[in-house]
């Protein structure tokens, strides 16, 4: 048997329907369609009522969620595509996130946005918005990169007393498989070593893990042992995990998906740069999506987004610095 | 089936008949609070006594706001905007409790942490609006929402909008959700004129905001908003249909905003004519006429209520500015209810 990192976020979602009566789901077309990417498929029929169909209205949406938090519910809200956020933005940053810090009310909402780019999706069906997210106080924002992650870390999602702005990768979805659920789980906060090596740290996250694994396979024919660090969760920062690994190679390249100003590697390369400078052999580095929307062309998406292949090129270029 | 009625024209219910003199004599009393407490905080913006600076009053808006939170019951939701001092009041906030959030207090609900008219107490049904109009009504409908998930019936939910704010796409999406989910939503839209400076010949192009109403699949009521009297109607009218099922209501009321948006404004925009007309008349005054004419009370009883008003307004003020402001020092600056998953910057400072 097997399952897919979708099968793993739809168990994770019938497991908390299960276990919990305040869990509910909230967004378009999940009730009996099941989803646009059939990530609720069966929930509705499975717990009648607490599937809901919503219109379209991604600000409306966010508010009952958060007006539902207030009652004591804790809804999991699915955005068709994270890109569609947006309209919803407003209810996320200043309702959601706000609250508990006015009113002392938490406000346990799992906020769940189908992420990074699939080949011909285009501008407005591929973007990652985790970092915009974690720019603001009173949001989590995770990004689980396996599927053992997916099912655990939406768990955690929904069990914890904040708005968690979960990121779930579509190129995942479907390429990604392990033989089961996980059992145990370690905490949503802390990143993950994914592979070890003593040469080179590549920061990464979401689908980028996998990218970078790929490239560290490469690398190790050539001699470069690399170690491949998953941060799983954006917000807060495994700082601790990723200042360790820094210390024993002394290099390293943080890779994202987004966009390049700012954003995710940014902020980690600020960390290491302002925590961790004595431990660096080399100016810590970052990769990134090119500085424009997302193409829909599959020739043109194919290098608009770090690829293992560059990846594998700034690593070397990084090792001989 | 969402039922669809719009009802034109106010309630002209006889005061005698529909409305208790009791009821009447409370809000009116809680409209003379409302209206000396935003009297007092005006003084104290002058005076430079406000933290933060902002001061927003409710004048000419008392009747229409006071309906609602004196119509509401235990256990209903109401989310007032920046006029409604008289609702909060009548829905159960007490002066000293606006005024710890007004004047900075660490004692109020707010903790310093937000302030003026953004208050409530979620937990109590009473809502805190964000600045962001429209976007607090769908709270309402989330709330509403889980009292259906958890078969809890007969509760109301009221949200308070301006005309301006029903330019928003937050309005449009929250009102068809409500009607969408067939909430017992009430939204009361304050149709004062001017949203700041521009006069609602600027914000919409229908001939009255309740038409809309039908486009939504709504319950639409025109209201005099100067008119205690037709307000406190219509609002039972209102609430009682959402409460027994008839889905969201949506009154509009016409009144004029009788001060400047916030005590920073002079208001010199509003058009003279629209003060002179029926639709300036202070409600207060109205009401005080109303009182004397129907012989529910006295000039003497008038004097000492409004005497008996600003002893309780004074005593508050005194209570909260003796009140310790937020501390910095002692402040946990987390905004994460699970504060393992917190953030741990390294600062220089």
């Amino acid at each position: 048997m097997s399952i897919t990192y979708l099968e793993a976020i739809r168990e994770a979602q019938a497991r908390a329907l299960a276990d919990d009566p305040r869990v509910f789901i909230y967004g378009q077309d999940v009730g009996a369609f099941g989803g646009a990417f059939k990530a609720t498929k069966n929930l509705a029929e499975q717990y009648p009522g607490r599937v809901i169909d919503a219109p379209i209205s991604e600000d409306a949406i966010i508010g009952a969620a958060v007006g539902a938090a207030i009652e004591g519910m804790r809804p999991i809200i699915e955005m068709q595509f994270a890109d569609f956020s947006t309209p919803g933005f407003n209810q996320i940053i200043n309702q959601a996130a706000t609250l508990y810090w006015r009113t002392q009310v938490p406000c346990p909402i799992t906020i769940r946005l189908p992420s990074g780019g699939t080949s011909g999706s285009g501008p407005f069906h591929s973007q990652s918005l985790e970092a915009l997210y974690a720019h603001y106080p009173g949001l989590i924002v995770m990004a689980p990169a396996t599927v053992q992650d997916a099912y655990s870390m939406l768990l955690e999602a929904v069990s914890i007393d904040d708005p968690v702005i979960f990121c779930e990768h579509k190129y995942l979805y479907y390429h990604l498989k392990a033989d089961c659920l996980p059992t145990e789980a370690m905490p949503a906060s802390k990143a993950r070593i994914a592979r070890t090596g003593r040469d080179l740290t590549i920061v990464a996250y979401s689908a980028m893990v996998h990218e970078a694994l790929a490239a560290a396979d490469e690398l190790q024919s050539e001699g470069t042992e690399i170690e491949v660090l998953d941060l799983r969760t954006i917000k807060p920062l495994d700082t601790d995990t990723i200042m360790a690994s820094v210390a024993r190679t002394g290099r390293v390249l943080c890779v994202g998906e987004s966009f390049p100003w700012g954003g995710v590697t940014a902020e980690v390369v600020s960390r290491i740069a302002g925590e961790g400078f004595a431990l660096l052999d080399a100016p810590p580095q970052r990769l990134n999506a090119k500085d424009t929307p997302i193409p829909y062309h599959p020739n043109l998406w194919a290098v608009h987004r770090p690829t293992a292949q560059a990846i594998a090129n700034a690593a070397r270029k990084l090792v001989r610095m | 089936m969402v039922q669809t009625v719009v009802t034109r024209g106010s309630s002209p219910a006889d005061a005698d008949t529909d409305i208790q003199r009791e009821q009447y004599l409370e809000a009116f009393r809680f409209m003379l609070l409302a209206m000396t407490l935003d009297d007092k905080l005006a003084s104290l913006y002058r005076a430079g006594k406000i933290p933060g600076g902002g001061v927003y009053l409710g004048k000419g808006q008392e009747a229409l706001s006071v309906s609602i939170g004196i119509t509401l019951k235990k256990g209903d939701i109401f989310t007032p905007l920046i006029r409604d001092g008289a609702g909060r009041l009548a829905f159960g906030e007490t002066v000293v409790e606006a005024l710890r959030t007004c004047l900075g207090s660490s004692l109020g609900p707010m903790r310093g942490r937000d302030g003026n008219v953004h208050r409530g107490r979620p937990r109590d049904g009473y809502f805190p609006m964000i600045s962001h109009l429209g976007a607090t009504i769908a709270v309402v409908n989330g709330a509403l929402m889980a009292r259906k998930l958890k078969g809890i019936s007969g509760t109301v939910g009221a949200a308070c909008i301006g005309e301006g704010g029903t330019s928003t796409g937050a309005f449009h999406e929250a009102l068809n959700q409500a009607a969408v989910e067939h909430l017992p939503l009430v939204v009361v839209v304050a149709d004062n004129q001017y949203a700041y400076s521009t006069p609602s010949s600027r914000q919409f192009a229908c001939r009255s905001l309740v038409d809309r109403a039908i486009g939504y699949g709504v319950t639409g009521h025109s209201l005099d908003g100067t008119d205690l009297a037709a307000c406190l109607n219509l609002m039972r009218l209102a609430v009682q249909n959402a409460r027994s099922g008839a889905g969201p209501q949506m009154i509009v009321a016409r009144l004029l905003r009788l001060c400047g948006h916030g005590e920073h404004d002079d208001a010199s925009y509003i058009d003279a004519k629209l003060k002179t007309s029926p639709l300036g008349r202070d409600c207060l005054s109205v009401a005080e006429k109303q009182i004397l004419l129907k012989n529910w009370g006295s000039k003497e009883d008038l004097e000492h209520w409004r005497a008996e008003t600003s002893h309780t307004v004074d005593e508050a003020v005194s209570q909260v500015q003796r009140e310790a402001p937020p501390d910095p020092f002692r402040e946990n600056w987390c905004a994460l209810a699970s504060k393992h998953f917190a953030e741990g910057y390294e600062e220089l400072a």
